[in-house]
């Protein structure tokens, strides 16, 4: 994985020099350790800055909402789906784009991390197995990459970009795993023990809406949320507000998303939310048959009327 | 049907969310279905989880 780079700047080059492309969305250094950035590259000579490396989670795909030049995007198996939902919603052209297709082994989970180390993480190398941490008490330590892999990372079972133009290495086999085992513990449980469970989850959230503007599909101009006539939901740290504006923004998200985990990730308070969005994501499944991102040519499941749809609610 | 499946998994019972269509023309059907509403959430009771008793204030 770490001989991508090579290729993705060789790939970025050639396409802006050739004039193919106006730019290239892709990854730079971040300003601290494990915190790759998304930058736009614009001309040949900086294809240099691109990184690619563990640290790449973020979800390129918010970048190419409603632009109207033609870009190259670099596309991870989560990105490429939350590509496809974009074209399927006109958020952009396919033929706007160039894609970049980049096998995945997952992205590491940079709070994992953290708190496996003491101290704080001054530096960060890493081979093709393991994540080389280094710290300010000098100490250095080593961990397997798939021990400290995102959850959603090693839950995926499309690792490998579903539209593309241009593959960056070879196709890297796919997993077969249980997705929803996180969703069914929460379902096993007593209505009381769930409200309890979803009250405990959402409490220390504090309403940044980091989980919004990371998520792709997040693009509304005005957020419900933001909203004041009308207003919709409270603004403030009620309880009540604060779970309201979970279960909207997931149920938003019905049939749509990827579990890409940008929402988790962004979060400054380690809110696991994505156990909203996969439960919608395992609902369409059993229900419709419907996984999301994986054709521009299949109209979504919310999208689309049958006469076998099941009809269990409306009497 | 996703959202009352993702309200029961949040822990609201499945019987407080109801959703019919009546037309003008159907009084009977308007008579069970507000019958079957009304007996279905009063058999559950009053529900005090995702309620705001009061707005609170700082």
């Amino acid at each position: 994985m770490l001989t991508y780079i090579d290729e993705i700047r060789a790939a970025s080059a050639r396409l802006l020099q050739e004039g193919a492309v106006e730019m290239v969305v892709g990854f730079r250094q971040g300003s601290q350790p494990m915190m790759n950035e998304p930058c736009l590259i614009r001309r040949p000579e900086d294809v240099d800055t691109l990184v690619w490396d563990s640290h790449c989670g973020i979800n390129l795909t918010n970048y190419l909402t409603n632009r109207k030049e033609k870009i190259a995007v670099i596309a991870k198996g989560c990105d490429a789906r939350n590509i496809v939902t974009h074209i399927i919603e006109n958020k952009i052209e396919r033929e706007q784009l160039y894609i970049l297709g980049v096998p995945c082994q997952g992205m590491v989970d940079k709070r994992q991390i953290a708190m496996r180390v003491a101290g704080e993480i001054t530096e960060v190398g890493e081979s093709d197995t393991e994540i080389r941490v280094q710290t300010t008490r000098g100490e250095i330590q080593t961990f397997a990459k798939a021990e400290v892999l995102q959850q959603n990372c090693t839950l995926c079972t499309h690792r490998n970009p579903v539209l593309y133009d241009a593959l960056i290495a070879e196709a890297v086999s796919e997993q077969t795993v249980d997705r929803y085992t996180d969703v069914a513990a929460i379902e096993a449980m007593t209505i009381g023990e769930r409200q309890q469970y979803f009250q405990d989850l959402f409490a220390p959230c504090i309403r940044c809406y980091a989980c919004r503007n990371a998520c792709p599909l997040c693009y509304c101009p005005t957020c419900f949320v933001d909203e004041a006539q009308p207003q919709w939901v409270g603004k403030g740290q009620d309880a009540v507000d604060v779970m309201t504006f979970h279960f909207l923004r997931a149920y938003h998200c019905a049939g749509r998303c990827t579990d890409c985990g940008a929402c988790e990730r962004a979060c400054p308070v380690g809110i696991n939310m994505r156990v909203l969005t996969k439960k919608l994501e395992k609902d369409c499944v059993n229900n419709f048959g419907w996984e999301a991102g994986l054709s521009p040519d299949v109209r979504p499941a919310l999208d689309t009327f049958n006469l076998d749809d099941p009809d269990k609610l409306i009497k | 049907m996703l959202l009352s499946n993702l309200l029961e998994y949040m822990g609201i019972e499945r019987n407080r969310l109801h959703m019919s269509w009546v037309s003008s023309a159907e009084a009977t059907k308007f008579i069970d279905v507000v019958t079957e509403v009304t007996e279905a959430v009063r058999a559950l009771g009053p529900n005090k989880y995702f309620i705001k008793d009061q707005a609170k204030v700082a």
